[in-house]
């Protein structure tokens, strides 16, 4: 790990010649390597890392390359069966962690979909960049340093006052596993929504070849008066990749946002998820799905910062554990005196199916207003035998009833969805790793 | 069609089940009755399979096959239907889809194709008419929040889309008021002919009114202490248990 670090130390002059020096990026970068230099990686006593730190430490031993080599277009045309819909969205594409135009489907019309390192090289994005960039990624731990000391690229979105986006937009990141060592990128996205606008984004990560990789992703997302975002996180990747995902979301008042997260697949994810409440009357939702089998591990580390009144927080998540994988939810919801009449929930329900995979689950509030209505729950549990004895008494085979139970303990989710692409490809991945007909999940 | 001889079930090393004795040809309607706590759920959910229960002496033969080296699903392909005493409430998936996997499940086992969607529609709208559910019921996640009633209603609109040959209804009546009673009731009589057979466990003799019993069985402490025709429930009705037991 100290190697690793080393590394990056030692390999940073020779980035720097890959890219813009003159980029708006540029100053950034430089204060967070200080700031990596004097602070390195998570370390052991760290809290924050507590039930995760063991994999991150073995995954910070690899010997990664940094800067991966820009790959040919041909052949990438496969690419396209990953994406959610192939016309109806804006696509923005990374191929290790380089832009690619090719797959890629940006947009200026009426509104800004593309990518941060031409963004950030044009003087009419400055505004936005000096008041938006790195401005919730500052101060934050460690890894996010990491990723603005060596960001190469990521999408850059900016959605003007009044605007309702037509498509969703796609944030694809591949991996081809033909870089020759394992693969560490810092993609870092930055989404401005302003007053009244609403967009919907989807972002992926995606090997498409067995080859570690692993991905330390920081979103920025500033979400105006009256705007609304929906946020959908699919994580379906191979066993070879893990991701880190850094979210950061600032809200002002009556502004709706919701972040869906569905953990599927990957070696290790930690989502690291933080709603910060800047006025009144906001709505915050986060829910999310993980299942996962073999020795998968996913880490939910949520914060919602409530700061104005009359402002409401909804977090629902729910687990399934196989084998012998495991899972962390830690959810913080913090409450300050100001936050007169705020509604906060948080519920995370999870179904262990074998003696060998565990949940660590843990609330933690800090509430300091007086008037609110905060609750939270956490269960941990086997599938209900009363229910599978019902469903097989009427004839459903034992692993189908396993799996209609499944399916329906995470439905509530699932159901809530506005996207239909993405309710779809849910659907389609909960049916083939619960093996189960497609159908029944329809209504 | 069924035969229990010297049936002895335990659940938590506890006797619960002293030696049951039942006879059921095709085209019968046999009429349990008993206190609370003697056994009738018990026998119901031996026959259906549930595992809690252990065997430990005597047999059920079904249609000439050992139904106790039997899965609960394969039960269910050979004809067995229990409706439950108390439904299991399964939020998340409605009663449409739970009961169109339930066929096809049944299907499959029997290496049939799928029923195909239009006469899945017809059988499910002239079913649930029959039994006076709405239709927006059926799009409700199964058994939640049900009322006592609808739940009822919900077990016999199901046995009348699987078909069994074999249908144990426990407590059906009880939380029925006296007009969805009757609809249950008229349910049960249209399913019923001479090749299936009804077993019905109640409390009252008010159900045995419209679904007539040809045997009626009163079981205490784990035993079939008598039997007789419809009669004996009109007895057990005046007189209480305390004579027999
Ligand atoms: N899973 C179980 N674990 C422990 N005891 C059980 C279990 N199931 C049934 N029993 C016990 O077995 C006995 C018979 O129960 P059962 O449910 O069969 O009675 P019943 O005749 O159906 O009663 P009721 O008329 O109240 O429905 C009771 O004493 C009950 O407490
Ligand atoms: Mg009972």
């Amino acid at each position: 790990m100290n190697h690793l670090k080393e590394k990056l130390l030692s390999y940073f002059i020779a980035f720097e010649e890959q890219v813009e020096k003159k980029s708006f990026l540029h100053s950034h970068r430089l204060d967070s390597f200080a700031e990596f230099e004097k602070t390195g990686f998570p370390s052991k006593g760290d809290e924050a890392w507590k039930y995760s730190y063991p994999v991150l430490l073995k995954l910070l031993q690899n010997d990664y390359s940094i800067f991966p080599k820009e790959l040919a277009n041909h052949k990438l045309n496969d690419l396209k069966e990953y994406f959610l819909t192939a016309a109806d969205s804006y696509k923005i594409v990374f191929v290790d962690g380089i832009y690619n135009p090719f797959l890629s489907h940006t947009s200026h019309q009426g509104h800004d979909i593309c990518v941060l390192s031409s963004a950030s090289v044009q003087n009419k994005y400055k505004d936005i960049l000096n008041t938006y960039y790195n401005k919730l990624g500052a101060k934050q731990e460690d890894l996010i340093q990491l990723n603005t000391a060596y960001v190469r690229d990521g999408a850059y979105i900016h959605i003007p006052k009044n605007t309702v986006v037509d498509y969703p937009i796609e944030i694809i990141n591949f991996s081809t596993g033909k870089q020759q060592n394992p693969l560490f990128i810092q993609p870092r996205n930055l989404i401005v929504v302003e007053e009244n606008a609403q967009v919907e984004i989807i972002e992926k990560h995606h090997s498409i070849a067995p080859h570690e990789v692993l991905t330390n992703v920081v979103s920025e997302v500033f979400v105006a008066k009256g705007a609304q975002v929906n946020y959908y996180k699919l994580q379906n990747d191979l066993d070879t990749a893990s991701l880190i995902d850094n979210t950061f979301i600032r809200q002002e008042e009556k502004s709706e946002v919701g972040v869906y997260t569905f953990s599927f697949g990957g070696n290790f994810i930690r989502n690291n998820l933080n709603f910060y409440q800047e006025g009144s009357r906001i709505n915050s939702i986060l829910k999310g799905v993980t299942l996962i089998e073999k020795e998968q591990h996913v880490d939910n580390y949520t914060l919602v910062h409530h700061q104005h009144p009359n402002c409401e927080s909804h977090q629902d998540y729910k687990g399934v554990y196989f084998d012998r994988s495991t899972g962390v939810f830690n959810g913080k919801i913090k409450v300050e005196k100001e936050a007169q009449k705020t509604n906060a929930f948080q519920q995370n329900n999870n179904i262990i199916f074998t003696d060998t995979a565990t949940i660590n689950t843990k609330p933690q509030l800090e509430i300091f207003a007086d008037d609110v209505k905060c609750s939270h729950g956490c269960t941990v549990g086997q599938i209900d035998k009363k229910a599978l004895f019902y469903l097989q008494s009427r004839g459903i085979s034992h692993k189908e009833a396993k799996a209609i139970l499944t399916y329906a303990f995470t439905n509530n989710i699932i159901e809530e969805l506005k996207n239909p692409f993405v309710k779809k490809k849910i659907n389609e991945i909960l049916a083939e790793k619960l093996g189960f007909n497609l159908q029944f999940s329809f209504h | 069609m069924l035969s229990i001889k010297d049936l002895h079930v335990e659940v938590e090393e506890k006797q619960i089940l002293k030696g049951i004795n039942l006879e059921i040809k095709p085209g019968e309607v046999h009429a349990i009755m008993g206190p609370n706590g003697s056994g009738k759920s018990t026998l119901s959910s031996v026959i259906a399979g549930d595992e809690t229960y252990e065997v430990t002496n005597g047999e059920i033969i079904f249609d000439k096959e050992d139904l106790l080296e039997l899965d609960t699903e394969e039960r269910a392909h050979k004809g067995v239907f229990l409706s439950f005493q108390y439904p299991v409430e399964i939020p998340g998936i409605t009663v449409t889809n739970f009961i169109k996997t339930a066929l096809n499940s049944c299907q499959k086992a029997k290496g049939l194709p799928n029923i195909p969607a239009a006469e899945m529609l017809k059988m499910i709208r002239e079913k649930s008419k029959l039994l006076e559910i709405d239709q927006k019921f059926l799009s409700r996640s199964l058994n939640e929040s049900f009322s006592g009633g609808e739940k009822k209603r919900n077990e016999i609109f199901q046995m009348m889309m699987l078909n069994p040959k074999l249908a144990v209804l426990d407590e059906t009546d009880s939380g029925l008021d006296i007009d969805a009673l009757k609809i249950v009731a008229k349910g049960v009589n249209t399913f019923k002919n001479n090749t299936n057979a009804i077993v019905v466990i109640t409390h009252y003799q008010r159900l045995l009114d419209y679904i007539v019993p040809d045997f009626v069985h009163v079981i205490h402490d784990g035993k079939i202490v008598k039997s007789g025709d419809k009669e004996l429930a009109k007895e057990l009705e005046e007189k209480g248990y305390d004579w027999i037991k």
